[in-house]
């Protein structure tokens, strides 16, 4: 089983690999195109701003080679946004892999960004299975993905939204599985063993 | 539903607990890393280490920390005491750690919490605010509680919103270390007057002291240290006894 986390300037990398070390796989962290091309599964983690990430992606090249990746893959986060059709942080194009918009969550009576241990509904497998429904996740994150066709897993803060994705080989969690105690690793192990 | 978090918070010196830790069959108690793994298995939803050592190779002891602690533990953690600079920020979020948090060094330059967000978002920084209440004022203090400026905790707290900080936690010192409960009045004046969570610091003493300062006092996470170290409070059975108040826990 290769692994491979794509490397970019997303802050949370050693957090993903010590996540994956701790369900026994070790990753490889690169932006190498050959290497992450013939990886089983590749993972896209993302903390930081939508509109700079993307234009760090295109100038590497990276954006239509993400897009037409055949083996499974897991954006994380900020990757999820990136994955949907376009984003209001930045108002910017994303990799239109869902077809899904991605807008900031409207001011009112509670908190933003979304903060802290938030359950998650309606999981689909395979990459939740019913043990996770209704289980705590952590979420940091003020923009959101409505409710949509790709939607494999639902929260609800200020509106419901999406927790997860899947489309094809593509997978996305807006929280972060590697942060988010042992549900987080059962989700990891999921995918690592699609 | 979002849960309120509770979190226990680790005093570090030269990379080791420094107030005595005392659980029942529990060998490593020196050790903030190990500590921290028993904290989270016992279901605490984010730990907060705060670094007291002098030296100068601090930031290196510090990143040495969070490395460590980002290895063995799968919940959130902020690190703590002495961040001054955007590369101690940097380094640390890089060995893995999900925010800092600021005191004395946001109080004396506040575009710093600024240059923070900017960087890598609000949710990384965590303004960390020491007040003490004197004639029904609340006042800010320097320097771990030495040195009163006289800023107003409430025009403070919001100064820092508007400044970018992702979260306030706030310790009442004169509930700190007492063991009577949280600064409810004032904590649910700072939920009024801000938008960003806010954590109850100082003066739990019983699981009921928790039940009040969610009920009352409307914080969205509560920080406690030798309640917790002392084994006076169990974090599983104070959920548990949480969600039977009808608190919505993880």
């Amino acid at each position: 089983m290769k692994v491979v986390i794509i490397k970019y300037n997303a802050g949370n990398i050693f957090s993903v690999t010590s996540a994956l070390k701790r369900i026994g796989v070790e990753a490889v962290i690169t932006d190498d195109k050959n290497i992450i091309s013939s990886a089983d599964k590749v993972i896209f983690p993302g903390v930081g701003e939508a509109g700079t990430t993307m234009r760090y992606l295109k100038a590497k090249n990276l954006d239509f080679f993400i897009k037409n990746l055949k083996q499974p893959v897991l954006g994380i986060c900020l990757g999820m946004q990136l994955m949907c059709k376009k984003s209001e942080e930045g108002n910017v194009e994303c990799l239109g892999i869902f077809d899904e918009d991605v807008q900031k969550f409207p001011a009112g009576s509670l908190k933003i960004p979304h903060m802290g241990w938030n359950n998650i509904t309606k999981v689909k497998e395979p990459l939740f299975n019913k043990t996770l429904e209704n289980e705590y996740v952590y979420f940091v994150h003020s923009y959101y993905v409505s409710l949509g066709t790709d939607t494999i897993a639902s929260a609800e803060y200020i509106l419901p939204f999406s927790a997860a994705l899947n489309k094809n080989n593509f997978y996305a969690t807006q929280f972060h599985p590697e942060k988010s105690g042992d549900a987080g690793e059962r989700i990891l192990k999921n995918f690592i063993y699609l | 539903m979002l849960a309120k978090r509770i979190i226990p918070c680790l005093d570090v010196k030269d990379g080791k607990t420094v107030k005595g830790v005392n659980f029942i069959n529990f060998r490593d108690a020196g050790d903030p890393v190990a500590l921290a793994a028993e904290y989270s298995r016992k279901g605490a939803d984010e730990i907060v280490f705060l670094d007291i050592t002098a030296s100068h190779e601090k930031r290196k002891t510090l990143t040495d920390l969070a490395r460590r602690v980002a290895a063995e533990v799968n919940i959130p953690f902020t690190i703590g005491g002495g961040v001054r600079e955007l590369e101690d920020v940097s380094a640390l979020l890089a060995a893995g750690a999900d925010k800092v948090s600021l005191n004395s060094s946001a109080l004396k330059n506040p575009n710093f919490i600024t240059e923070i967000a900017k960087n890598f978002g609000s949710q990384v920084c965590v303004c960390a605010i020491d007040a003490k209440e004197n004639n029904g004022k609340w006042t800010c203090y320097l320097n771990g509680g030495r040195i009163d400026t006289g800023k107003d905790l409430f025009v403070w707290a919001k100064e820092a919103e508007n400044l970018g900080a992702g979260e306030i936690l706030f310790t009442s010192m004169n509930h700190d270390g007492v063991k009577t409960g949280f600064a409810n009045e004032a904590l649910a004046k700072l939920g009024q007057i801000v938008n960003i969570p806010v954590i109850a610091s100082g003066g739990a003493g019983s699981k009921e002291h928790f039940k009040d300062v969610f009920l009352l006092g409307h914080a969205d996470a509560a920080l406690a240290a030798s309640v917790f170290h002392f084994g006076e409070i169990d974090i599983s059975e104070l959920k548990t006894y949480l969600r039977g108040n009808r608190i919505v826990v993880r």
